[in-house]
This record gives structure tokens, sequence and C-alpha cells, in this order.
């Protein structure tokens, strides 16, 4: 396998998008990524999509070669494929875009992320988000994606004795982060009063624990790393991929106080790369819930079990911590079109190991981590990233 | 959704009917085509079996925002339930007098899970109430 580097990223804003469609979204995205990269679209050889759920969404399948199309791709018939696992269809699309380039089956890949969530009602946006669980044997019976999280929240503070303030804290840094992301779809600060005291969604979640359904899209471009040194003076490197399946249902897991899926990727990530979680100096995380933060500093082994709690209430998360985390805002505040999320995650890690971030640029991290969840945990996808 | 999705799987949603492993002695509800752990040892050997509907709560929320199918329950309770038997399941949690309690007992009660529409299939299923309760 030879070495795989990030050349070019770009993104949308995130949020309700009432005059962007999908097509629109995949294609400013992409175009994003291209100019950072400096590359022109025939220097693409192949598309990788992630996207969860346009069929339901929008009634369009076959979105990849839409994309490609609308690309411009179509005039070369590239290869263009689609990858689906839930929230975590983005963050799939850019493993499997990475393993492509590491196999030296392509060259350079441009990876895209994009959801176009808000052209359904709210209520069916929720209905089409929760199909990432199982219909059968949870949504038949009345649960929805934030009552399973919240049935591992009741857990994480039995088992570890986790407050609903600490929780709380996780939206609190999310929020004040996004404060200075100008993609983010919420930029006003909250409080840990506000979080406990919002409407409830699902006890002991509130609105305010929750990440809201959003528009937008993300791109990534990769290359050889042999060949990004030519192409860029500041290349990432992919350093560590991986990945891990548990059961689509929470109920079949022996555990709710974590997601084993995340502990298993991340020690696959961890090894390949060398690199370990004393090692990450940034890192971006799938906090849909509250409680989804608190797991996953757990889980990647940031803190030990239990401690993720007052971890984040001690700040040791926040952007002036010892490991900033979410410093786009996360799902939470940059917002949540779910194919987007797990190309977001990388496209801010390499915006602050570049040096690129702006008013919330913290120091100069090496290497940061991106965490991925599809569902309540059925897959999970970590990645690793260094600066060369 | 067309009736046979839900009508196929009936027997085990009316009655609480799984299977067992014959070679580790592992139970699953709902029931699976081969053991996760003996794989192809155990195709065509699972072993029917039905479930007290006896357990133990293990974890819950009161759910308020609600799909549109249940929103006239809203709020409800919504449960994970360790059977005795051992495998876990996901169930709303009824007939309750105040905040449910982790570790509690439970029973299984037949119940009408939700209807699709007003012209739409009625469906039923099991749901979970406090076990040992005088009623």
């Amino acid at each position: 396998m030879r070495k795989v580097a990030v050349v070019g990223i770009g993104m949308t804003p995130f949020g309700e998008l009432w005059d962007m469609s999908l097509r629109s979204l995949g294609i400013e995205a992409g175009l994003n990524a291209m100019v950072d990269a400096g590359l022109s679209s025939d220097e693409i050889d192949a598309l990788y999509v992630g996207n969860m759920s346009s069929g339901r969404f929008l009634g369009q399948e076959h979105i990849a070669a839409m994309i490609s199309d609308q690309a411009g791709f179509t005039r070369r018939n590239l290869p263009a494929i689609r990858v689906e696992a839930g929230e975590a269809s983005g963050a799939l699309a850019f493993r499997e875009a990475f393993l492509s380039v590491a196999a030296e089956i392509h060259d350079v890949v441009i990876v895209g992320g994009a959801e176009k969530m808000t052209d359904v009602s709210d209520a069916m946006a929720q209905e089409i988000f929760a199909a990432s669980v199982d219909q059968e044997w949870e949504s038949f019976f009345g649960a929805t994606v934030p009552s399973l999280y919240a049935m591992m929240a009741r857990r994480h503070m039995l088992e570890y004795g986790t407050t609903r303030e600490q929780m709380a804290e996780v939206p609190v840094n999310g929020h004040r982060n996004a404060a200075k992301n100008p993609n983010a779809h919420f930029r006003n600060q909250i409080t840990v009063d506000a979080v406990i005291g919002s409407g409830p969604v699902a006890t002991p979640l509130g609105v305010l624990d929750c990440a809201p359904v959003s528009d937008g899209a993300s791109a990534v471009v990769l290359a050889p790393l042999e060949i990004a040194k030519r192409m860029t003076d500041r290349p990432v490197m992919i350093a560590g991929s991986g990945t891990a399946t548990d059961s689509i249902s929470l109920h079949h897991r022996k555990t709710l106080s974590g997601i084993p899926a995340t502990t298993i990727a991340s020690r696959l990530a961890y090894k390949r790369s060398g690199l370990s979680a004393k090692h990450i100096d940034i890192a971006e995380v799938h906090d849909n819930y509250s409680i989804s933060g608190i797991m996953a500093v757990e889980d990647l082994g940031f803190v030990p079990r239990g401690q993720g709690g007052p971890a984040f209430q001690e700040g040791r998360f926040s952007a002036d911590g010892e490991i900033p985390i979410n410093l786009s805002g996360g799902l939470k505040a940059q917002g949540q079109p779910l194919g987007a999320i797990g190309i977001a995650q990388v496209v801010e890690v390499v915006r602050q190991l570049r040096g690129e971030g702006g008013e919330r640029q913290v120091g100069n991290p090496e290497v940061g981590l991106t965490q991925c969840v599809g569902g309540t945990g059925g897959t999970c996808v970590v990645h690793v990233l260094k600066v060369v | 959704m067309g009736v046979a999705r839900f009508w196929r799987d009936h027997r085990i949603r009316y009655q609480l009917i799984g299977n067992a492993c014959p070679i580790c002695g592992n139970r699953y509800f709902p029931p699976r085509e081969l053991c996760p752990d003996c794989h192809r040892e155990s195709i065509g050997k699972m072993q029917e079996m039905q479930f007290s509907g006896k357990g133990a709560l293990y974890s819950y929320t009161v759910v308020h925002e609600t799909p549109d199918d249940f929103s006239d329950q809203r709020p409800y309770v919504m449960g994970i339930v360790e059977l005795e038997e051992g495998p876990r399941i996901t169930a709303q949690i009824v007939e309750l007098e105040g905040e449910p309690v982790i570790g509690m007992p439970v029973e299984m009660v037949f119940r009408k899970i939700r209807e699709e529409s007003a012209e739409g299939v009625i469906q039923y299923g099991y749901k979970f109430r406090p076990a040992g309760v005088k009623r």
C-alpha cells in the first residue's frame, strides 16, 4: 500500500439552504476542493460519493453518476461510486477513496459527501434519518434515534455517575467553537442551563442535546503522497484508517454505555498509523447527541471509561484544552447533513493541521483524528491524519 | 408499507418466538438463521423456542418527540428489557405508575403497536409492564 495525502478541501455552508439542491451543493463543495488543490477536472481519476438517503429525501438514486455528470466527469466516463453506511456514509466513502489510491487503482480521486434534508417536512426528515437503526425490531415499536441514545445516556449515568450538567458541556463546547465558523448551521452560544432546560425529546435528552437537520456538502481530493508533495507545500497524510461494524440494533450489544465499534475502529487506525490516543492533538468526533461526545472520548481512549463527563466539565476538550474537540462546532453546531458529516470532519482537521483555521486555529497541531458513527454504532469509521 | 412485511413476522411479535443454537446454547430474539458464534455448523439446526416474556428493565427513556404513527401515544416510555433467558429486546413500557426504575421486573403484554393511518393496517406486538403488580 502506498501512502496517501489530502491535497484539497472544500465545503458549503451547512444549514437550511432553501436555494440549494443536492446537485448544486455537491458541485459547490467539489469545486471548492478542486480549487484548493489547484487541480482541473481532467486530472481526476474517480469520484466517490457519501450519501445516506437521497432516495427517500428526494426520490433520486444513482447520484454518483448524477454528480459525475454535473461535474463534467462523464465527458471522460469516469468511475463514480456511492457509499452508504447511515450517518457514516461520508466517512466510509472517504475510506474507500483512500483505499483505491493506496492500492494503486486510482491516482487522484475526489470524494464528496452531501445530503439535502430540508426538502421534506421535519417529521419526515426524522423518519428517514431513523432508517439507520433497525426498522423491524426498534423503529416498529416506537424507538427513535434520540430515544436509543437516551437509553445509552441513562446507562452511562447509572454506571459511571455521569451527570446531566456534564452531558450539557458537549453541545456548549460545540456552539462555542461554531461561533467562529462562518459555515456553521448555528453560531449562537448556549449555556449548560439552556441545554438542561430545553424541551424534552427523549429524556434525559432535550432539543439542545440533539444535532439538527441540515443541508450541506463537503469534499476532499486525495493523491499519492509522492505526487502530493509536488502539488502542495503542506500535504496532510492519512496515517491510519479503521472501520468496524456491530449489531444494527442497540439491544443486541453487551454494553450500552459506549460504542464498541468506535473502540475497535480507533485501535485499527492507531495501529496502522503507529500512533496512539496520546499523540492526538485535535479531534472531530460524532456528537450527534450530547452523550455521544462523552462516549467518543472514552471509546477513543482519550480518557478512561467514565471520565468523559468530568473531562468535558473541566474544559479538557475545549479549544484551549488538552485535545480540542470539534473546533468546527461538530454535528451539533456546524450541522448534520448526514452524508457530508464524515468528510466535513476531515476538512476541519486538515484545515487545522495546515494552520488555516483562521479565527479558530489552535496552535500548531500535527496529528488529528476523525470519528464518525452510523446509526447507534452499527458502523464506525476512524481516521488519523498527520502533517508530513 | 405492505401488509406482508409485518404479517410474516407476526408469530415472532405476538408470541415472542426466538430460537436457540443447539451447539453453544445461546438464545436469540428475534430468531436468527445462523448462530453468530457457531456459524455454518448451526445452519439448519437452530431450534425455535418461545420466551417466557419475563425480564428486567435495562434502560428506558420517555419519548416526547415521536414519529407521526405514534403521535397519539405521546409521551410514551421506551425501554430495553433483558429477558430472563438472556437476550435484550426494545419495547414500550406501559401501565407504569410514575417513572420506571432500571432493574424493575417486567412482563410481556400483547398490545396494539400503531395504526399507519385512518385506513391503514393496525399492527400488534409486544409491550412490557411492571411484573408482580396486583391488577
